[in-house]
């Protein structure tokens, strides 16, 4: 991809973070309001890909640090982990199960919506990293 | 019974380890393992003879019926003392006879798992718990068979051997459905056999009887399913002394006998069984002198037993069913030993061709006995158990009213020349001239061929050792009320030893014309190599035909397959429509007209119809993302924020992504102006069809209660307000899970298809 113009570029620089903490914001809200992990993983996708647009592939995949199909396994993993603690307690695979912590209520459901979170920004930034890759 | 069992599937796993941590010593330890098992069945046979059975079962699948359930009797005990007791002699040989091989930890996983495997086909008293067991035997023999996978050969006959008994399998899973459902739902094999007769009586009856023969025949490799058992030979040696002449092979023999009280004693199962029995053992008699490597020599003779073993078992009558399991015990000693003995043989000379070898008795004294005693007992000559074995099924041969005289002449032709192959396989290879070098092997290889050919002699000899103890038992399991068994060595002069005496002159005048036989056996296996080039032909059909299929179905062409998708969409819609009778539409009513939302699908329409008549791709690509956010702010409107807001987003993501694509199609025709017509008129009725649905469903009154249930358990049950996400990743979690499954898999096959994947080699 030709390199992209320097307004693009400042703008990816301000907005790719703001872009990946709101997608944090949105996955962490999503219980109680519009949100949730497919959402808040849509959000970051969108970082990744004004990313991608601004820096190209190469740098976006030094910012991932880990290849993006291992992102989509990791997702995976954690959403049927979330399971984990309902096969141990011999409930009904997938029963939730919560925990208070000084005052906020933790529970599973939470650790797979981060599961959902992650497959989907693999999803994403593997589809982006691919086809840029001419 | 249940631990033993576990104990072997825990050790076959923990084998490569083993290996690994001490070569030597992994496969003493694993038979050791097996002779511990073998001891404790050794241990349970009192309490088995004396009428005691064991049994331990849990539910499984309860809402179906199907339990994990194992029952120790007389049978499964049989079967269970030569699984255990083979195995333990056959791991030991081949730690020694695979000895540096780099896989061989490997290779004692599958032998070790097959033994657990086998022993929980035995043992298993649920017809579920049996036929897994059962595929579990089939993918453990394809392992094994195709263990020297560098070898075209092997993998060939490994997949030839898991298709045949694979689609055996199936049809034998059928008719086990069909069993269970025909005996009132139960899958217990013990209280299946209490509604036998409202069994043979059922409609069902003749369906049930020939799947599960079908999965029984291509299992122990019954004309015209035989042809994957002397390929299976490709396997190593000790898999061949194993699975495919001492136990797997017997597996379909095992399922015939232990269904004998349930499907037995009509005149279909009788007709059936003593036929193709009849036939296997006539065709595997004559192709086995029409060999010359030991190996496949030793096959086709398998074949002839297992052809025995069924005719015996379709007479159904107290003395064949006696005669089959004496038999049984019989050759699974003598083959075993004489398949060991081979192995050895091709170990210490290198060749398998019995033209080749001779004289092996001077260097190889221990071999060469245990050969000997193999041979004799499988030649049926007296004192070894193999004569007891002959007379007895001969015996119960006489004793058929009906086909005596057809049994009687095929059986003594079959056992004439099965004592020609005894002949040329544990006699010629060490009695002669000096041939090829060989010297004798270690203990451990030395070990099995002699106890099981030792074992022949003794049970000979003291044959009252099994009588009660194990083959009553045993026949009792099959019969179904005691059964007194008497074997012994001299029976008196009778008809029985008349035919013997006929069948060993006639096996001694065959052995001296060997080659004369081994040159018109050739003949007709050319005409049996026919099985071998059919299923070849059938499985290049098959495959041409998917490619066919796949080359109609997956043209490549994008526009092709929505075409078909929004074709079908089209006909299905229509023909639920029609099929629901009449459509009420009824007046659409307008009271109060929403503008903003009238404004949005104007905006949508102009919209779509920018994207249709777009000339340029990245226009109508616009357009299309316009469509999207439109439908979007449709949402917000509508008050579903949640989804408008996936939908902005998605949208995002697809313009971006659609762009990407576009930039790596530059150059390449992205419309054509061909077919735009005939893509019109499709898109037109889609439309038409969904707005006529649409309207359809809108016109039922709207069922409240599964949302509002929803809605009222978000909070106190799901901890959450927002009850979108509450059901996305709790109520509904695991189809959620599911979702994000097909996400991540489209994503990675898109990954492998845009070369994310490379092959090794290419640049």
């Amino acid at each position: 991809m030709t390199a992209a113009s320097l307004i693009v570029r400042t703008a990816a620089r301000l907005l790719v973070p703001l872009l990946l903490l709101t997608s944090l914001v949105v996955l962490g809200r999503g219980h109680h309001e519009p949100g949730g992990g497919f959402i808040g993983g849509l959000v970051a996708a969108g970082g990744l890909a004004l990313h991608g647009l601004a820096f190209g592939r190469t740098r976006t995949r030094r910012l991932l640090r880990i290849r993006p199909q291992t992102l989509i396994g990791a997702g995976l993993a954690v959403a049927l982990g979330s399971a984990l603690p309902s096969v141990l307690r011999n409930q009904p695979f997938g029963t939730a199960s919560w925990v208070e912590v000084v005052g906020i209520t933790l529970g599973t459901p939470l650790v797979f919506d981060f599961g959902v979170y992650l497959t989907v920004i693999g999803f994403a930034a593997t589809l982006l990293d691919a086809l840029e890759g001419a | 019974m249940t631990a033993v069992l576990v104990v072997l599937l825990v050790a076959a796993a923990l084998a490569p380890v083993l290996h690994r941590l001490w070569r030597r010593g992994a496969a003493p330890i694993l038979a050791l393992v097996l002779a511990g098992a073998f001891g404790w069945f050794l241990s349970a046979v009192p309490v088995v003879a004396s009428g005691g059975a064991a049994e331990w079962a849990r539910p499984w699948v309860p809402a179906l019926g199907v339990e994990i359930a194992f029952r120790l009797d007389g049978l499964g005990l049989l079967f269970a003392l030569l699984i255990t007791g083979l195995g333990s002699l056959v791991v030991l040989y081949a730690g020694r006879d695979l000895h540096g091989h780099p896989h061989l930890g490997r290779f004692l996983l599958y032998l070790v798992g097959f033994a657990g495997a086998m022993l929980g086909l035995v043992l298993a008293d649920d017809l579920i718990t049996l036929f897994v067991f059962w595929e579990l035997t089939s993918v453990t023999s394809y392992l094994l068979i195709g263990f020297d996978h560098a070898d075209e050969r092997a993998r060939r006959a490994a997949l030839q051997a898991l298709l045949v008994t694979g689609g055996g399998a199936l049809a034998l899973l059928c008719g086990l459905l069909l069993l269970g459902a025909a005996a009132g739902g139960t899958f217990r094999v013990s209280e299946i056999a209490l509604a036998a007769d409202a069994i043979r009586a059922h409609d069902a009856y003749g369906a049930i009887l020939a799947l599960v023969l079908l999965g029984a025949f291509t299992k122990s490799a019954q004309v015209p399913f035989h042809f994957w058992l002397p390929n299976a030979m490709a396997g190593p040696t000790p898999v061949s002394a194993y699975l495919h002449s001492a136990t797997m092979v017997k597996a379909g023999v095992y399922l015939l006998a232990r269904l004998d009280p349930v499907l037995g004693g009509t005149p279909a199962w009788t007709a059936t069984l003593t036929l193709v029995g009849v036939v296997t053992m006539l065709t595997g008699a004559v192709l086995a002198v029409a060999q010359t490597d030991l190996k496949r020599l030793l096959a086709y003779s398998t074949i002839t037993a297992l052809g025995t073993l069924v005719s015996l078992l379709g007479l159904g009558f107290v003395a064949s069913l006696v005669a089959a399991t004496v038999f049984l015990l019989v050759h699974a000693l003598y083959k075993g030993a004489l398949f060991l003995v081979a192995g050895t043989v091709d170990h210490e000379t290198g060749t398998r061709d019995v033209r080749e070898l001779s004289g092996l008795r001077r260097t190889m004294p221990w071999t060469a006995t245990a050969a000997a005693l193999a041979g004799l007992s499988m030649a049926g000559l007296p004192p070894l158990f193999g004569f007891i074995g002959k007379e007895l099924s001969y015996k119960a041969k006489l004793g058929s009213e009906e086909l005596g005289v057809v049994l009687v002449i095929t059986a003594v032709l079959a056992n004439a020349l099965t004592f020609v192959a005894a002949g040329r396989v544990a006699l010629e290879p060490f009695a002669g001239a000096r041939g090829p070098r060989g010297r004798e092997p270690r203990w451990s290889m030395r070990l099995g061929p002699v106890v099981l050919g030792a074992a022949g002699l003794v049970l000979g000899l003291a044959p009252a050792i099994v009588a009660d103890p194990l083959i009553a038992p045993a026949v009792q399991a099959v019969a179904g009320e005691p059964v007194p068994v008497e074997l012994q060595l001299w029976y008196g002069a009778g008809p029985a030893l008349a035919l013997s005496v006929v069948t060993v002159a006639l096996g001694v005048a065959g052995y001296l014309a060997r080659e004369r036989l081994r040159r018109a056996g050739e003949h007709v296996d050319a005409l049996f190599g026919g099985f071998d080039r059919a299923y070849d032909r059938a499985l290049a059909a098959l495959v041409a035909s998917c490619v066919w299929l796949a080359a109609r179905l997956q043209s490549g062409s994008l526009r092709a397959y929505l075409r078909r998708v929004v074709a079908t969409l089209i006909v299905v819609v229509l023909a639920s429509l029609v099929a629901t009778g009449t459509v009420e539409i009824g007046a659409v009513r307008f009271d109060g007209v929403d503008l903003p939302a009238l404004a949005l699908a104007a905006l949508l329409a102009s919209a779509a119809l920018v994207a249709a008549t777009a000339r340029s791709a990245l226009a109508a690509v616009t357009a299309l993302g316009a469509v999207g956010f439109g439908t979007s702010l449709l949402y917000v409107w509508l008050g579903a924020p949640d989804v408008a807001l996936a939908q902005l987003l998605t949208e995002t993501l697809i313009v971006l992504i659609v762009l990407r694509v576009l930039s790596r199609l530059r150059g390449a025709r992205v419309r054509p102006k061909r077919g735009r017509a005939s893509d019109a008129a499709l898109a037109a009725a889609v439309g038409a069809v969904v707005t006529v649905l649409l309207l359809a469903v809108l016109h039922l009154p709207f069922d409240r209660s599964v949302s509002d249930q929803l809605a009222r358990a978000s909070v106190p049950e799901g901890k959450g307000r927002n009850v979108v996400n509450v059901i996305l990743v709790d109520f509904r979690a695991l189809d959620t899970l599911g979702e994000i499954t097909v996400v991540a898999v489209a994503a990675l096959g898109a990954w492998a298809l845009l070369g994310g994947v490379r092959r090794k080699g290419a640049a």
